[in-house]
């Protein structure tokens, strides 16, 4: 991080997240971090032609069909988020 | 090692196609996005062909196109969305026929990112406005408008993002010239994000959101947001708006809203309308399946329009609406005919549809009705409660149709595609070959073919007859000057002349005045109307009231060589002398007063045509055979002075002066070349200059073992030079370059242009005491392709060491196999059922065949003879078991007996992988290799996806497992293991007692096997985690793997290491080394590394031309067939890469991405020069190519010689 940012970054911290979906920090939890992982892999297959090719041969499903479940997929691509503890 | 990577076949896969008038002419015309690479195509309305107009590599990846046109405008331009965060706007120019970018506007990181737009592109039609879209959040919109000047302009983005919302889909609304409104389909995560038990996602709604840009306050709002169908998965744009001239409306707008199984109509403030797609009725269809549309395209007619929407089978279907201004009476859905499942459908104007298939050849239809008037079953809306929205969470009873051969389309053309190459690989088998062939195993279910690629053209034979004697030329010629096709056939043999006729039949015709006692060398239309016959004792000027006058040779010399044009005719004598006679005003032919002595017996000769407007060429070319070839002045000024001379390098055979365009030297007007055929077979090719006649940029390639003929020849009416040596060659211009391509053909002895009513572009030849008549139908292709037709999609082959047969699987997910299939309709019949035969017995390879349920494999065993081009055996796999890998190995227990063992697995699901068992199918040859015969099967715990022979044993990477076995009676018996691989092995190589394993995720390790305490070990590995897909050993220590995110890369292993482990006689030394990185003790080192843009599915080390270097040829999922060159000196490397560094900044990419950062979308480039962007050197302006050309010390001749010698040496393309 450069120095510029040190002292700024705080406050333009939670701007900045919200501006770039995706980018972690500190507090990131697993869930939250392994999710949008997938939701990046997801969306760069969607992306590059040759991937949804890949994808499409070898489940032996439409390239429609495969760029439409992995969009469905995006909603959630890793289960319920784990329950919060109280404590 | 640097490498020079080289594509030879560009990717032929369509990714999307648009529509519109690019050029701004009346004629429609097709850009497809290949991924790479962007092509215009343009349908002939008469004929119904596609044809390229111009193709260009861009360097990046091409995500999204879409065609708008300005209000009143009459020219279209394409956008472009791509994975260089930029969106760009391209106009296509007639005049210098290529792509023009008009605006680069950034808005984003590069990459195929999930928040920067590029994913999708939705246009206003009225051609106002655009929206980009990511998939996730950010949707740009941009202002399109004119300035004064009438140049587009484009705004700065107004945002429409939408935080935490997917976005499936968007669309631009058609509301006439209302504020433009877009369409989007979006699904919210945000509170699924938040809560655990799992309602929020089970309720989470998906939006049909409308965006509204205002064009006065410069703004764009959402003005409202429905939930629709939460199975949604694309928007088609429904016409609306108000006719200019009339208050009659064009359509009810809004959007059809294509969901699983249901097409509903739906806009603002208007009623629903909700039809069922219709269903197969198919015996073995699963109606629990849901059925999507993956491809739409909207036609507009005058005052009508209508839909045809695309089911993942390939079901075309009608869709139409009824409506009474703005509000909708009636949505409409029929089956309409099946065609190959596309990517993108176009429909032109002038009636036809062109299917760019998603895998596969690619179509172009041609509509013979619309389906409105036959008895094929049609849904409405109105049939049902509500519009068919009474209970929009519940589905629609089912729709069936019949599913039938096509009745409203028929197939105009055909465009062929590799898309997807699974398999390849390369060698020589056809007899009379000397280079060696690509063979592929293509396409996906039951569309699959293996295909023979060779390098050439395709010939088209039209008539083929049987000659009296063995003719040594052949000539064709005009009577009059301005007939349109050619008169006669004119064939010379040893001892006399024969003349043909060419009329409704071809005769020998008598009284032509030909002499038909003696040889023949020369023929020419000469003058307005007169013919001239050159044979060895003189020269028959052959007038058109057939009066002929006769210059005849001097006693005791006879004429050894002629050549001859419109105006002037020139002859060398067997005294070396040479007589030149012109045409006078008047159509007489005089000799100039002199003669030139050349001092050496003269073989060849050639002058150029006549050039227009003007009364001769100035240029004469005599090939002696002192291995020399002069330039001769045939200018009154300076008659027969010699103005420059070349040596040789062996005498020549034939010189062949010709006048043709080539971009790279002469943009505006063609070059003169002066081609020089060698006795050795060897083919010069100079440039003449004009003006002072002197030879200059000498280029030399091999044609083949005989001394070289050349004839020059009309293709497309433009000059062509056909070269016949042991094989035959043409030299054409093409899109403005000039490619030299051999016919796959039989060898001509001699060849001439040949041209009638019902060949006007055509070629004839003699070959031995056979006349053909030919064309070239498909000019610029470089590799035929002959292709024969397999069940399943191909998974790998490989060749037989002793036989020339190959053994392929095949096999499909999602596939009942033929013995299931029967079984179920058994079954089915058992049950009382009717089963309609005829559409169970429809072709799979047009209607594909039914889907089943996941787990579901249908799988053979194939043997084909390559050389007779068909299926020699067939073993279909039974028990719902498929095959994945094979292997030949010759058994050392056996006595080296050759087995195939098969690796398959039965009920195998793909993701997570897993099976109820894996086997290993062991056959014996019979029958030569055409044969199979079973002999056991050894059960495995996972899919062997990796087979392979080791000393006299089989290795087999068995999911996570190496394992090494060896043959028993009842089964294969595993003799060591090593399970230290992290996914699944996909590939394996070996090289003595070495053994490189390609791991699904985990790179390449190298591994070797100890006998003497029977220890597998892995030594080195790689550092990086890679997904191989595909990898070949350069040398001992040297691997080139290709990956699935489309890099290439080389891997090398310290030698020392190498002797290290060879010399441990054990293997004790390396099973007590400590590991590095949680990996093997060794790692191997990158040596080059580079991004090609589509996924490797082969590689191998080979030699492309006779007697030349080995390359690596690797051949991609996309159809793209390349090379790796390696460079053989360092001063090549320097000069390359520094072109390359100049072309980088010259050539800036059409779709705005870096070059350099395309190259190295995942690793940066390393030690790899990209030909392809060189090679763009030839296209680029005569002043760019001579800044560069100075810049590097060279002229701009000796640039493009060095990147033609690259190419040629070393592919021979």
């Amino acid at each position: 991080m450069s120095s510029e940012l040190r002292y700024t970054a705080n406050t333009q911290l939670e701007h900045l997240h919200a501006r770039y979906t995706g980018t972690g920090h500190a507090d990131l939890t697993k869930y939250d971090w392994l999710t949008h992982q997938h939701r990046d892999t997801l969306a760069s297959i969607v992306g590059h032609p040759t991937l949804t090719s890949f994808l499409a041969i070898a489940d032996g499903e439409a390239m429609g069909r495969v760029k439409f479940e992995m969009t469905e997929r995006m909603l959630q691509p890793c289960g319920p988020p784990p329950r919060k503890d109280e404590d | 090692m640097h490498l020079y990577n080289l594509t030879l076949q560009p990717p032929t896969a369509v990714t999307q196609a648009i529509v519109g008038n690019f050029s701004g002419a009346r004629q429609q015309e097709i850009i497809i996005s290949h991924g790479t690479r962007l092509e215009l195509l343009r349908p002939d309305v008469q004929t119904g062909k596609v044809s390229t107009v111009i193709a260009s590599d861009v360097f990046g990846s091409i995500r999204s196109l879409a065609a708008f046109r300005l209000t009143g405008g009459t020219k279209d331009y394409a956008i472009v969305g791509s994975d260089s965060g930029r969106i760009v706007i391209l106009d296509y120019d007639p005049k210098t026929s290529s792509f023009v970018k008009l605006h680069q506007e950034t808005f984003g990181k590069s990459g195929a990112r999930r928040i920067v737009p590029g994913q999708y592109l939705a246009t206003d039609p009225k051609g106002r406005s655009v929206m980009i879209s990511a998939m996730e959040k950010a949707k740009l919109v941009y202002i399109l408008n004119r300035d004064a000047a009438a140049n587009l302009t484009i705004s700065s983005p107004l945002e429409a993002h939408k935080n935490s919302a997917i976005i499936h889909h968007i669309v631009g609304l058609d509301v006439g010239f209302e504020n433009p409104m877009f369409a989007a389909l979006e699904v919210d995560y945000s509170e699924s994000d938040q809560d655990p038990t799992g309602e929020a996602f089970n309720n989470a709604e998906k939006m049909l959101t409308y965006y509204e840009l205002d064009l006065g306050l410069n703004h764009v709002v959402r003005k409202w947001s429905e939930p629709t169908d939460t199975r949604a998965n694309l928007l088609v744009q429904v016409p609306g708006g108000q006719v200019a001239s009339s208050d009659r409306f064009d359509g009810p707008s809004g959007v059809l809203v294509c969901c699983e199984d249901h097409i509903i109509y739906r806009h603002m403030d208007a009623p629903q309308h909700r039809v069922p797609i219709p269903r197969r009725k198919h015996p073995l269809e699963d109606p629990s399946r849901g059925l999507i549309i993956v491809a739409a395209v909207m036609h507009k007619m005058k005052g009508a329009f209508f839909f045809l929407l695309q089911s993942e089978e390939g079901d075309l279907y009608k869709v139409t609406i009824e409506h009474e201004d703005e509000e909708v009476k009636a949505l409409k859905i029929k089956y309409f005919d099946t065609v190959p499942v596309a990517s993108s459908l176009c429909i032109l104007k002038s009636g036809f549809l062109f299917v760019a298939a998603e895998f596969g050849n690619h179509f172009l239809y041609q509509f013979q009705k619309l389906g409105d008037d036959d008895y094929e079953p049609e849904f409405s809306s109105t049939a049902y409660p509500s519009f068919g929205m009474e209970d929009p969470k519940s589905a629609l009873p089912s729709a069936y149709f019949r599913p039938r051969p096509l009745e409203n389309l028929v197939i105009a053309d055909e465009m062929e595609s590799l898309d997807p190459i699974l398999d390849s690989k390369v060698l020589n088998v056809l007899p009379n070959s000397d280079a060696p062939q690509i063979f592929t195993a293509c396409g996906r279910g039951a569309r699959s073919t293996f295909r023979t690629l060779r390098h050439g053209l395709e010939v088209e034979e039209s008539v083929s007859s049987d000659l009296p004697g063995i003719p040594n030329a052949v000539w064709t010629t005009k009577r009059r000057e301005d007939d349109a096709f050619d008169s006669y056939i004119i064939l010379s043999f040893v001892n006399g002349t024969l003349v043909l006729s060419i009329g409704e039949t071809i005769e020998e015709v008598q009284d032509t005045g030909f002499l038909s006692s003696a040889p023949t060398l020369a023929v020419q239309q000469i003058g307005a109307d007169a013919l001239l016959q050159v044979h060895p004792h003189g020269i028959r000027h052959v007038l058109s009231d057939r009066r002929v006058n006769e210059w005849r040779v001097p006693e005791g010399k006879t004429i050894v060589s002629a050549t001859t044009n419109k105006r002037q005719v020139v002859v060398a004598l067997s005294s070396a002398e040479l007589v030149y006679f012109e045409l006078d005003l008047d159509g007489q032919l005089n000799e100039y007063q002199d003669r030139k002595a050349m001092g050496s017996t003269v073989l060849a000769l050639s002058i150029g045509e006549v050039p227009e407007g003007r009364q001769r060429t100035p240029y004469l070319a005599v090939g002696c055979e002192d291995q020399t070839v002069r330039i001769i002045s045939l200018d009154p000024e300076s008659t027969l002075e010699t103005i420059s001379l070349q040596a040789l390098t062996a005498p020549p055979s034939a010189i062949c002066i010709a006048d043709m365009l080539d971009a790279s030297i002469n943009k505006s007007q063609p070059t003169m070349f002066v081609n020089i055929g060698l006795q050795n077979g060897v083919l010069l090719r100079t440039v003449l200059d004009p003006i002072n006649g002197q030879l200059t940029d000498t280029r030399t390639r091999f044609l083949g073992t005989r001394p070289i003929k050349l004839i020059r020849v009309q293709i497309q009416r433009n000059p062509a030079i056909l070269a016949l040596s042991s094989r035959s060659w043409l030299n054409y211009t093409h899109q403005n370059l000039m490619h030299f391509t051999p016919l796959i053909f039989e060898n001509f002895d001699y060849a001439w242009s040949f041209s009638a009513e019902l060949s006007p572009e055509g070629l004839i030849g003699i070959a031995g005491s056979v006349l053909r008549i030919f064309q070239i139908p498909k000019l610029g292709t470089k590799l035929k392709q002959d292709s024969i037709p397999l069940s399943y999609t191909p998974r790998k082959f490989i060749t037989h060491p002793s036989n020339h047969y190959f053994y392929m699987i095949e096999g499909d997910h999602r596939v009942m196999g033929e013995d299931a299939v029967s079984k179920r309709l058994d079954e089915l019949r058992r049950q009382g059922k009717t089963i309609d035969d005829e559409v169970v017995n429809l072709p799979p390879d047009v209607f594909g065949r039914p889907k089943a349920p996941a787990g579901t494999w249908a799988s053979c065993i194939r043997i084909i003879d390559p050389i007779e081009a068909k299926t020699v055996a067939l073993i279909p796999l039974e028990g719902n078991e498929a095959a994945f890998s094979l292997a030949i190995v010759p058994f050392a227990v056996k006595g080296g007996e050759l087995h195939l063992v098969v690796g398959t697995a039965a009920d195998t699901f793909i993701a997570p992988r897993s099976c109820s068992s894996g086997f290993l199918r062991t056959y014996k040859f019979t029958n030569d290799g055409a044969g199979l015969e079973f002999q056991h099967k050894t059960e495995t715990d996972d899919v062997p996806l990796a087979l392979m022979a080791f000393q006299g044993r089989l290795v087999a990477g068995v999911g996570k497992a190496l394992r090494i076995y060896d043959i028993g009676k009842k089964k294969l018996l595993r003799k060591v293991e090593n399970k230290t691989f992290s996914s699944a092995i996909v590939t394996l190589s070996t090289q003595g007692s070495r053994i490189l394993v390609g791991d699904m995720q985990e790179s390449v390790s190298f591994a070797v096997y100890k006998p003497p305490e029977n220890r597998l070990l892995v030594f080195a590995d790689d550092s990086q985690p890679r997904w191989v897909t595909a990898m070949a050993m350069v040398d001992y220590n040297t691997v080139v793997v290709g990956d699935r995110f489309g890099n290439v890369f080389i891997n090398r292993l310290d030698p020392k290491v190498s002797d290290q482990v060879d010399d441990d006689p054990t293997g004790a030394g390396i099973l007590h080394e400590k590991g590095i990185l949680m990996g093997a003790p060794h790692k191997t080192k990158l040596l080059c590394h580079f991004h090609i843009g589509d996924i490797i599915t082969s590689i191998h080390k080979v030699s492309l031309v006779a007697g030349g270097r080995e390359v690596l040829l690797y051949t991609c999922l996309h159809g793209t067939i390349g090379i790796l060159v390696p460079f053989i000196s360092k001063e090549d490397v320097d000069f390359i890469s520094t072109l390359e560094q100049h072309m980088r900044t010259e050539q800036s990419s059409l779709v705005g991405r870096d070059q350099l950062s395309w190259r190295g979308y995942y690793t940066p480039v390393k030690a790899v020069v990209d030909g392809d962007l060189c090679e763009t050197y030839a296209r680029l302006p005569g002043t760019k190519q001579s800044s560069i050309a100075g810049e590097l010390d060279r002229t701009v001749g000796e640039v493009l010689k060095k990147l033609e010698q690259l190419r040629v040496t070393s592919s021979g393309f």
